[in-house]
């Protein structure tokens, strides 16, 4: 269905190809799932499969990409809109109408299918990604699952025989994640479509892959079975790595698989009794303290009166699904929004009345896209400002950039580093001024296994070094790995609050892998399994 | 209804009543045109963002009366009548025009200020009113084929414009979050770059999924007829706005009115025909029915009404202000604005309470 043959893409002005003498076939109805890190050529190969690589983006193509027996050489995106439908990164940026039902009937309007045939295709969609409740709703006010889906199906509408997803869950919670994973399912399963898909959290789709692309970063393409080829990614999801630990094979890819081969190592860790999380007691003057928190959005009420006191060296992770009021709680302790009733503090601090520049000694907010944080045009520049604004000695910014991550060279623009590299930079300058308290939104997102593990070493340390840190995220994994509280928040009110092993191991939606595989023993993370096997006989 | 009712009835039912509102400057009748124009907007709009423009549209019209009220009072003409006080008065030199500036100010005076104030208003508000009854996305979908393009950049402005305020706030966050001044000149160009940076962005997303989408496929009609198709459509929409531009102002030389409109309307129809055999179709197009016909002949009802009453009794349409004299309302006119009241009752959407329901939720 796809082939490449000694496809090399090189862009202009880079230094080696994205991709270079590669080899690939997809044959028809298989679920293909692309790994790699950030810049490894991913979204190039993505792209390349319809044509956009290089007819929109310019650069250089040798070589024959052909999709359902067109060359990509000879056909433009747009003549291929009826093989191969695509969808990008960020699904609201694509959308050309207002209403559900326009959106997924533009592709139709644009290959000429005529008004019957039209109306028949659309309610066909509707129901396969089962959209037919939102039909008539704008787009404006869909969740972020229901719009993905959207998405989709705006392209699944041509009926084209490919279908190229560049990471469809990456800002999504878990379950939309699931909704829209299982609907993929479906369209492989049912209809047999040709599904090629890139996804960083690797654990939410690779037991439904059929092969696996990996994509080493030096412009190589490796692909295999599934199992084959992650015995080889350094970067891999937590049951594999267990898998691995443990010296399963076959190697398993799904927590089924998983906890089947387990049952004779969760007796051999049954007597193990890891140390109890002990949280630091409530001092008389903790780093955050927000009580009976009431805030919103116009008419609508988004927090209904969230208490919540965090201690230094505490790490603190907000869960819950979107719209739960995750984001706007951390917007109320960075000062950005007043609450319409109670009070807020932040390192003692009323954030919103504080004026910007002693805010920033205060409390350090990193928002979702970390890149709203970065105005300068190289890493020197923004390091240099912030040493400027802050008062700090020159280069203070820089040294604790390297203590984040090592090796971001001065000359790079921030929109030329890896998703990771961006986050650890708008993170150095966030902390900088030194703030005792540090927020951050959903810092995981389109972050790679590498970039999280970066963080999470870098959030320990500031921790350890007395800081408070709350964090609101999706991310069961790095919650399993990070927090040391875990506090669930359900249509603006607190439902869960608690040591993260308590809250976390027994949900039925924020279990972590581990914990899925090893239960009832009380396991959450590899690295746990791992210092028990050591102790354990 | 259960149905949205096609846009295009809805811009020519407001069209027309502000045909009927040009056709007047009796502040009595004015302001039954305005009442009629608020009353079918809170009957038949719906929860859509763009059913609340309609108050803009009044605050705007007030803003006019009141320029136009002291704009009479500072360099009005003076006519002799009861004044009402006296501003103190310059005379321009004679090379500006001599024209004198205060001086006594008259109740005529205000009283006829007002009432031109009053017109514009009321046109305003039978824009008004079809603005935000209208769905803005359906209009664009009944855009001549040819025309297609231009329409589908007048969609995504329709969804920048929004998106571009979203982002301008996120980057105005994101300067207090790195401590930095929101507001003077470094504010202003922190803040402008980066929103610009992001927008074009977005449009560069935007594009590649059009493209991706089928987006610009030429099918099987020639070059020369599809450009012969879009130079018709556009010629021909400007003759049709001329003769409308004629038709409507009574000053305006007759040669332009009909003939223009009538040359208008045959280019576009000429241009819709040759372009007909683009390589596209269109999903769901809104259908014309006897509701839509209703609604634009509850329009032309009003502008007949007027336009009757102005032959039978044009002191009435135009009353005097110099002397003052009470504005006596032709029956023809009021009729015609009645029975522009109908989409109210035929075009009401289905599932929500009546009119009066909704006033006093709105009040409330």
């Amino acid at each position: 269905m796809i082939e490449l043959r000694q496809v090399t893409i090189t862009y202009p002005d880079a230094v080696r190809p994205a991709l270079s003498g590669v080899n690939l076939r997809v044959p028809e109805g298989e679920l293909c799932l692309v790994v790699g890190t950030t810049g490894s050529g991913k979204s190039t190969l993505l792209r390349a499969i319809n044509g956009l690589v290089p007819h929109f983006s310019g650069g250089r193509l040798e070589g024959v990409v052909s999709v359902g027996g067109r060359s990509t050489a000879e056909f433009p995106p747009r003549e291929l809109a009826d093989v191969v439908g695509f969808v990008g990164q960020d699904p609201d940026a694509t959308f050309v109408t207002d209403v559900v039902e326009d959106e997924l009937a533009y592709v139709l309007e644009n290959l000429a299918v005529p008004p019957v045939a039209m109306r028949r295709r659309v309610e066909e969609v509707l129901d396969l990604l089962d959209l037919a409740p939102l039909r008539h709703r704008p787009i404006a006010t869909l969740s972020g699952g229901q719009r993905q889906r959207v998405a989709i199906g705006a392209v699944l509408a041509a009926a084209p025989r490919v279908l190229v997803l560049d990471e469809p869950t990456s800002s999504l919670d878990p379950a939309a994640a699931e909704e829209v994973l299982s609907a993929i399912a479906r369209l492989v399963h049912d209809i047999g479509m040709t599904v090629l898909v890139a996804e960083h959290r690797l654990e939410r789709v690779v037991h439904l892959a059929d092969r696996v692309v990996w994509l080493p970063g030096d412009g190589r393409l490796v692909h295999g079975e599934p199992a084959e080829v992650l015995h080889r990614v350094p970067t891999v999801p937590p049951v594999v790595a267990l898998g691995r630990l443990a010296g399963w094979s076959p190697l398993p890819l799904s927590v089924r698989d998983a906890r089947r081969a387990a049952s004779q190592l969760r007796e051999r860790l049954a007597s193990y009794a890891p140390a109890p999380n002990v949280l630091p007691g409530r001092s008389a003057a903790p780093r955050i303290q927000a009580l009976g928190v009431r805030a919103g959005y116009g008419p609508t009420e988004v927090l209904h009166g969230v208490s919540l006191s965090v201690e230094p060296h505490e790490v603190v992770a907000i869960m819950g699904r979107n719209g739960a009021g995750k984001s706007t709680f951390l917007r109320l302790l960075a000062g950005l929004q007043s609450p319409r009733k109670g009070t807020v503090r932040v390192d003692g601090i009323d954030p919103v009345a504080a004026t910007a520049a002693t805010l920033v000694r205060h409390v350090g907010f990193v928002p979702q896209d970390a890149a709203v944080l970065l105005a300068a045009s190289s890493v020197a520049d923004e390091l240099a400002a912030v040493d400027r604004e802050a008062g700090t000695a020159a280069g203070t910014a820089r040294g604790v950039l390297d203590g984040l991550v090592a090796g971001i060279g001065d000359e790079h623009h921030p929109n030329d580093l890896s998703e990771g590299q961006r986050l650890a930079l708008a993170l150095a300058v966030v902390l900088t001024p030194a703030p005792p308290v540090v927020l951050l939104d959903e810092p995981t997102r389109g972050l790679d296994y590498d970039g999280k593990r970066h963080l999470v070493t870098a959030l320990r340390q500031l921790a350890r070094d007395g800081h408070a840190v709350v964090l609101a995220t999706h991310d069961v994994e790095l919650v399993a790995e990070l927090a040391d509280r875990v506090v669930v928040l359900a249509d603006g009110e607190v439902i869960a609050d608690g040591p993260t092993s308590e809250v976390v191991r027994h949900s039925r939606v924020f279990a972590p892998q581990v914990a899925r595989i090893m239960d009832p023993e009380p396991f959450l993370t590899v690295a746990e399994v791992a210092r028990a096997l050591e102790l354990v006989p | 209804m259960t149905r949205p009712l096609h846009p295009l009835a809805w811009w020519l039912w407001g069209g027309l009543l502000a045909a009927a509102a040009v056709r007047t400057s009796n502040i009595a009748l004015l302001g039954v045109i305005i009442a009629v124009a608020a009353w079918v907007v809170v009957s038949c709009r719906t929860d859509a963002p763009w059913s609340r423009a309609f108050g803009g549209f009044l605050r705007m019209g007030l803003v006019v009366i009141v320029i136009r009220v002291v704009v009479q009072m500072l360099f009005g003409q003076r006519l002799p009548g009861h004044v009402l006080f006296t501003l103190p008065s310059v005379e321009l030199p004679s090379w500006m025009a001599g024209v004198t500036m205060g001086g006594p100010v008259t109740v005529e005076d205000l009283v006829m200020a007002f009432g031109q104030g009053l017109r514009l208003a009321a046109i305003l508000a039978c824009v008004g009113a079809a603005n935000s009854l209208a769905n803005p996305w359906r209009l664009l979908r009944c855009v001549p084929s040819a025309l297609y393009e231009t329409g589908v950049a007048v969609g995504v402005a329709l969804t920048f414009a929004p998106r571009l305020s979203t982002s301008v706030s996120e980057v105005r966050e994101a300067r207090r979050l790195r401590g930095r001044a929101t507001s003077g000149v470094a504010g202003m160009r922190g803040i402008a770059v980066p929103v610009l940076e992001g927008a074009l962005d977005r449009s560069v997303a935007l594009a590649a999924s059009m493209d991706a989408r089928g987006y610009g496929r030429h099918g099987d009609l020639p070059v020369v007829r599809r450009r012969v198709s879009v130079a018709c459509t556009l010629v021909g929409l400007t003759a049709l706005a001329i003769g409308v531009y004629g038709v409507l102002d009574t000053g305006a030389p007759s040669a332009l009115g009909l003939p223009a409109a009538g040359v208008g309307a045959g280019l576009v129809t000429a241009g819709m025909v040759l372009g007909s055999r683009s390589a596209r179709t269109r999903y769901r197009p809104d259908p014309w029915r006897s509701v839509e016909w209703v609604v634009s002949l509850a329009g032309a009802a009003a502008l007949v009404g007027f336009v009757i009453a102005g032959r039978v009794d044009p002191s009435a349409m135009h009353p005097t202000s110099h002397p003052l004299s009470w504005p006596t309302v032709p029956l023809s006119a009021l009729v015609g604005l009645a029975i522009a009241l109908v989409p109210s009752v035929v075009a009401a959407p289905a599932s929500v309470a009546t009119p009066l329901a909704r006033v006093a939720t709105v009040e409330r």
